[in-house]
């Protein structure tokens, strides 16, 4: 049984020009020890998709009928869209479900210590007492490679640097044991040798506690040296999803091909940086059919994909993409 | 290789921390700098956050004092001692040297229209005699950062990311400088839009004969961009190289550790 199944997830915004639509159908399902690196540009959902597993969208949110969120925790599935109250909401807000947002500075108030907000969430999560849950607290904070961690227990996140903060949320996020962890953007605002630290240290995690975790980024080379799987989105869709190193060495669609194209590569400097052309349409102005089609250098005018929405199709085992099959089968 | 545009012979900036009048203290941000960057070049510095790379960028603007050593500027027309300037030269400068910002969503006013912030320069240097001649110079510079002209009279909420920051490239440039320095100008922007704003600053460097300045966290797209790379480390710049000596044989461990820092999408059997 996989650790987490979504099924069919549509989610929109009420605002006052419209039902903006975030995430329009998307499935996959995540298994325990995996990690899923969940890709795309602004404005593709992918954040949007991360905090509907925790009910933590805004207030104008409005879930399609069909979306199913479910978790398998010790062999009770929850149903996530059917919990409501906030007592009921706790299971899954910061019990089976931590999140790791981007920037540290703002997940951590400023005014509190870090210990006492690491104290804080164990009480409410667990049923430790104050003195253990300190311990456990700065036994967290020394597996993740923070030095004296008695002292910067009573520190401040001010008192910090970028790569310890995001350590210390990593180690807050941890200390509860959750099942899945999700990583908005993780490594995104810190520098690239403490980028490949905080990456190395949530591999060595995943091996030691087994949880999932749902890897949000719009960098494919950091997917490619965490992620055990990848899903590709835009605009709210999944163009592709499979094993990660076959979806970066053969994609299957052009949207995924677009991306790595225009990625500068460190082994081909005369490569030029081809970008994908045209602009991020605005969310009023959502495309027919195939939402990546007015954008698409490969399609024919008068084609398909301009009309009708492509199903996810197996194009190697494991491996789907937004095509329609008799584009599968020219492919390979 | 050409003339050096810019300069610096052991350049020093620093930043008082506190201290009172007798026992001044100070932080060195950049320490000791000497670079030259020839006239047309596409001169990239690296390093990590508080390397002093940003300081740097602006000390040779004249955004912040130069504590010691020397700067020069020489574009064959004007050489001017940036360490020593005359509000005169001061403002013959700022016609001559401009800076492209990071984050186009905080670098354009919401109430100016798209002509107004790429004329604002203009205007206020007093370059042209009359608002038709003002905006012939608009039109044009917005053509050349491929702007839509229909698009001059909307103001930037209705922009993405991507055209802000070509709103931005052309006002940086409506002045006809010959120096540009470009802070983190990709660093905000998806991949896709940052390949189209990178090719667009390298058509703008060989089409007008810019000098770019270009300051970077990222390795792999000073790679692809910069003819020749400094990195920076602690205020102080460790290397120094052509682009493809610097990547092909990185001598500095800095360099090196950088360099392996970098996610590869190369991925292990």
């Amino acid at each position: 049984m996989s650790l987490l199944d979504v099924k069919n997830l549509t989610l929109q915004f009420k605002t006052d020009e419209g039902l903006i639509t975030a995430v329009d159908d998307v499935s996959f399902s995540l298994n325990k020890g995996e990690v899923l690196g969940l890709v795309g540009e602004s404005g593709s959902g992918k954040s949007v998709t991360a905090k509907a597993l925790m009910k933590l969208n805004a207030s104008n949110v409005v879930y399609g009928d069909n979306s199913q969120i479910t978790l398998n925790v010790e062999g009770q599935a929850v149903d996530v869209m059917a919990l409501r109250r906030p007592r009921d909401l706790r299971v899954v807000r910061g019990g089976a479900i931590s999140m790791i947002f981007q920037e540290p500075m703002a997940s951590f108030a400023p005014a509190i210590s870090i210990g006492k907000q690491m104290v804080e969430q164990l009480l409410i999560h667990t049923d430790l007492s104050k003195a253990q849950a300190k311990e456990l607290s700065i036994e967290m904070l020394d597996r993740v490679g923070i030095t004296e961690p008695a002292t910067r227990f009573n520190q401040y996140a001010f008192e910090m640097s970028g790569g310890m903060r995001q350590r210390a949320m990593i180690a807050m996020a941890l200390s509860t044991k959750p099942k899945l962890l999700i990583a908005d953007e993780p490594t995104t605002a810190l520098d690239v040798t403490i980028q490949a630290q905080v990456i190395d240290l949530m591999k060595d995690l995943v091996a030691e506690f087994q949880m999932g975790i749902i890897f949000i980024t719009h960098d494919l080379g950091v997917v490619a040296q965490t992620a055990d799987k990848v899903a590709v989105m835009y605009l709210g869709r999944i163009m592709e999803q499979g094993p990660v190193r076959d979806v970066i060495r053969t994609p299957a669609h052009a949207y995924t091909r677009g991306l790595l194209n225009a990625l500068p590569k460190l082994d081909d400097l005369d490569a030029p940086l081809m970008p994908i052309p045209g602009d991020i349409p605005s969310p009023l102005e959502r495309p027919s059919g195939c939402v990546f089609h007015p954008r698409n250098p490969e399609l024919r005018p008068g084609s398909r994909y301009e009309v009708e929405r492509p199903p996810l199709t197996e194009v190697r085992p494991g491996h789907f993409a937004a095509l329609f099959p008799e584009d599968v089968a020219g492919e390979s | 290789m050409s003339e050096p545009l810019i300069k610096t012979q052991d350049l020093r900036v620093e930043f008082p921390i506190g201290g009172g009048v007798f026992n001044r203290r100070v932080m060195t941000a950049v320490d000791g700098v000497s670079l030259e960057i020839p006239k047309g070049s596409f001169f990239g510095v690296v390093g990590e956050s508080g390397s002093g790379k940003t300081t740097l960028g602006r000390a040779l603007l004249n955004a912040v004092p130069i504590a010691s050593g020397s700067a020069h500027y020489d574009d064959g027309e004007l050489q001017l001692d940036l360490a020593n300037m005359s509000p005169k030269e001061l403002k013959a400068y700022r016609r001559r040297a401009q800076l492209i910002f990071q984050d186009p969503y905080a670098a354009l006013s919401p109430r100016m229209t798209v002509r107004d912030i790429i004329a604002e320069p203009i205007e206020i240097m007093k370059l042209t005699k009359s608002r038709a001649e003002t905006d012939d110079r608009v039109r044009e510079i917005a053509a050349k950062c491929r702007l839509n002209l229909e698009h001059l009279r909307r103001f930037p909420h209705a922009f993405s990311g991507g055209q802000r920051q070509r709103i931005s490239i052309a006002r940086a440039l409506a002045c006809g400088p010959q120096f540009v320095v470009a802070d983190e100008a990709v660093a905000a922007l998806d991949v896709s839009i940052q390949a189209d704003i990178l090719n667009l600053l390298k058509s703008l460097q060989r089409d007008l004969g810019l000098t770019f300045m270009f300051i970077s966290h990222d390795l792999s797209v000073v790679a692809h961009t910069c003819d020749h790379v400094a990195v920076m480390y602690r205020g102080k710049i460790v290397e120094s190289a052509p682009t493809r000596e610097l990547f092909a044989n990185p001598r500095h461990a800095y360099t090196q550790k950088l360099l392996s820092a970098i996610p590869s999408l190369e991925i292990a059997d």
